[in-house]
């Protein structure tokens, strides 16, 4: 999929204010957050899973290559081939000429977020194949030709009504010439239009929710049945998969799937779990000829051998998505590719580069729910606070926020400067605001304050409060922890000293009779 | 000319030298043969009930019956209760039970053209409530999920009690089939406005039959 994510602040500028975005995300994310919360409360050993889901994860990571290899021989073992795609092209290549050699003319899919990642049906559509999406929300969106904007519910987005007129332009010449207006109505149609689909297509193509190397399965995991039926009906199945989805044994496939449904639906265990194996026994009446599976690379041995390694636990549940407040005010689409959410913003700037997606990992309030729910326990904002680290340091940052973090930096690490600065400015900003308790608009901070009020601080600094509450030698403390490298820190303070105070000199000057001309406007001219 | 294959694993290799100690290969294979012990959630009380109850929570339903004798008479009453032609694509498997005359039976798999099929299940898990089919010659694929209705019929003793429980069963029949199902209700689909609809594109209905005796 072509990415967008370079155009991420706007993107979600235009999103905040779609009322009717804000109404499906809340809905979606209450639902969503809910039901989770309900359904691992009835599970006391949920958190002794996640632990042991992280073992597992990191297990396998640490020894990939050897189960890569297991696996591989246990799908050969049981009559599939393995393919290896270093690259999105590769994946499609390796599909395509499935296809071609099987002489394959339509396609049948079930989800698949890999296929997404790779573009799979755009390139198999450029190949002449006739290719459907049928999960319900991908087929949506592959009538309305959008992208998902959320990897468990793809069409969190989309209105009734507006898939109604998805479904009426499209079936129109099916022979269905009525406009629907009720989900039930809605599912039925879509049941019937795709069930020839199932049943005329020649190849089959699902993801995978986890392979086994122990028995060379695959495991899929849907409420619909569509990826079960695109597995069992065509004469060939194709799996696409990524290289971290290998998992040691059967019970390590299980261990995971406890954490799986729970956390991304909310549900204990979905209505289908299906485990596929090779090919259709001579015997069998159905089931495919022809087993194949992809092995996608894309970028994760890069992943694998670097900080980002913990991203790969990733079983792709949806929950940091779920429970991100940024998530739920600008929705998917506005991050720009194929992952949005938490993960999404570790996964784009890895997949496509910092210049490309870097704003993504800027879009994180640090609030941390995303890692505290996250089944396989992986920092997502330690890792999203990495992108900028780099990002600061390539020098890729915007200037303003480089500039202000530099500034911010010098000081917080004076607590004899910062905190008498703080102090003074909190009491200014306190007594401006005393009266409506907010402020509505302030000068230099305008993209703050353009879309909310800021609260008015009540006059004392955090730290104050702090350390009124505890009585812990707190000063020393600070002192000691700050470990940034000397050079830089001397090249930090020769800029502000040679070029920045002259600066402030006159900023502060300037602020001042800013803040007397602003507290006569209140307050009233001198008395003569 | 190196391979895909062989780009990918060496790069895997030097990704994860570092973190490897010496003779952890054997410790792999160990690992392999017999996984470390894994945490399984506490169930309490009769299995059966929890089967029952966890099933249900999935939307499917459940009916006992005392003897395999009497399933016959189960199947048609339910399709009777429900409005549904007393038509039954029965899997091979239970070819010798006696269908008896109210019933119309045909066996094998099916391409869409059976609105009922029951099936015989590999076994029942009570910690969530799913049956396990294996795909065979005597049980095809198609049947779990083309009919609009979806009947299976499992044995008391088949209920086991945790989802690695399947797994022994599963290895102690030496080869894994081809297609291994976890069923736990009806096809389902959220995907219009989060809304909950039963039949997607699999069965509208999963009905559990279990035999007590």
């Amino acid at each position: 999929m072509e990415s967008h994510s370079h155009d991420f602040k706007r993107a979600a500028a235009r999103a905040v204010v779609d009322e009717q975005l804000k109404g499906a995300l809340a809905k979606a994310q209450d639902g969503f957050v809910g039901k989770r919360a309900q359904v691992v409360e009835t599970l006391p050993e949920f958190e002794q899973l996640r632990e042991q889901g992280k073992t597992i994860g990191d297990h396998v990571l640490a020894n990939l290559d050897y189960y890569l290899e297991r696996y591989e021989a246990a799908v050969v073992k049981h009559g599939g081939q393995v393919h290896w795609a270093e690259t999105s092209e590769d994946a499609q290549n390796i599909v395509r000429d499935i296809c071609k050699r099987v002489d394959a003319k339509r396609v049948i899919k079930g989800k698949s977020m890999i296929s997404e990642e790779v573009a799979l049906n755009e390139a198999l559509e450029s190949s002449g194949l006739d290719v459907v999406e049928s999960d319900l929300g991908e087929y949506i969106l592959q009538l309305a030709k959008e992208p998902p904007s959320h990897i468990i519910a793809p069409a969190i987005h989309k209105t009734k009504a507006q898939i109604a007129e998805l479904f009426y332009n499209a079936h129109r010449k099916l022979g269905y010439d009525k406009k629907l207006d009720s989900v039930p109505d809605l599912v039925n149609e879509a049941r019937e239009v795709l069930r020839s689909r199932y049943l005329e297509a020649d190849v089959g193509i699902t993801g995978a929710n986890f392979l086994i190397a122990e028995t060379g399965s695959n495991i899929i995991v849907t409420n619909e049945g569509n990826g079960d039926l695109s597995c069992t009906l065509p004469r060939v199945h194709i799996v696409t998969a990524s290289i971290d989805k290998v998992v040691p044994t059967l019970d390590d496939a299980s261990a995971l799937l406890r954490l799986l449904a729970r956390s991304a639906t909310g549900q204990e265990f979905t209505s289908y779990t299906t485990l596929s194996t090779g090919p259709r026994r001579a015997a069998d009446p159905d089931g495919p000829e022809e087993y194949h599976v992809v092995l996608v690379d894309n970028g994760r041995t890069e992943m694998l051998a670097g900080e980002f390694r913990e991203m790969l636990r990733c079983i792709r549940c949806g929950a940091c998505m779920n429970h991100c407040p940024v998530y739920g005010a600008i929705g998917g689409h506005s991050y720009g590719w194929v992952y949005p959410g938490p993960m999404g913003s570790v996964l784009t700037p890895h997949f496509l580069g910092l210049k490309e997606a870097g704003d993504l990992a800027n879009a994180c309030t640090l609030n941390g729910r995303c890692a505290s729910v996250c089944p396989m326990k992986i920092p997502l904002p330690d890792l999203l606070r990495e992108h900028r680290r780099h990002q600061f340091e390539a020098k890729l940052a915007p200037r303003m926020a480089s500039f202000a973090l530099a500034y911010w930096g010098f000081l917080a690490k004076r607590p004899k400067l910062y905190q008498p600065l703080t102090a003074l400015g909190m009491r200014v900003m306190g007594m401006l605001g005393r009266r409506k308790g907010r402020f509505r608009s302030l000068p230099m901070v305008g993209s703050w304050t353009d879309t909310r009020d800021l609260p008015a601080p009540q006059g004392k600094t955090f730290y104050k409060v702090w350390r009124k509450q505890r009585t812990l030698p707190v000063e020393t403390k600070m002192g000691n922890k700050v470990d940034q490298g000397k050079g830089s820190e001397l090249r930090v303070f020769a800029f502000l000293t040679i070029v920045l105070a002259p600066i402030l000199a006159v900023v502060l000057v300037g602020g001042y009779g800013l803040l007397v001309w602003m507290f006569q406007l209140i307050a009233g001219p001198p008395t003569q | 000319m190196s391979t895909a294959r062989e780009r990918i694993l060496v790069r895997v290799r030097d990704a994860v030298a570092g973190g490897r100690k010496d003779g952890s290969r054997a410790e792999l294979e160990q690992r392999m043969e017999q996984a470390p012990p894994l945490i399984r959630p506490k169930l309490h009380g009769d299995l059966i009930a929890r089967f029952r109850e966890k099933l249900m929570q999935g939307s499917g339903t459940f009916e006992q019956c005392d003897t395999p004798d009497e399933v016959p008479a189960v199947v048609f009453a339910y399709l009777q209760t429900n409005g549904v032609a007393a038509k039954i694509r029965v899997a091979p498997a239970l070819q010798d039970a006696a269908w008896g005359e109210e019933l119309e039976v045909s066996y094998g798999n099916t391409r869409g053209d059976h609105p009922v099929s029951v099936t015989p299940a590999f076994c029942a898990v009570a910690e969530t409530g799913s049956v396990v089919l294996l795909s065979s010659d005597k049980s095809p694929t198609s049947l779990n999920f083309l009919p609009d209705v979806h009947i299976v019929i499992v044995d008391k003793d088949q209920v086991v009690s945790h989802i690695e429980d399947v797994w022994v069963k599963l290895r102690a029949l030496g080869e894994i089939p081809r297609t291994v199902n976890f069923i736990t209700g009806p096809s389902k689909t959220a995907d219009v406005e989060q809304t909950l609809q039963i039949g997607a594109h699999g069965p509208r209905d999963l009905h559990v039959i279990l035999i007590a005796s």
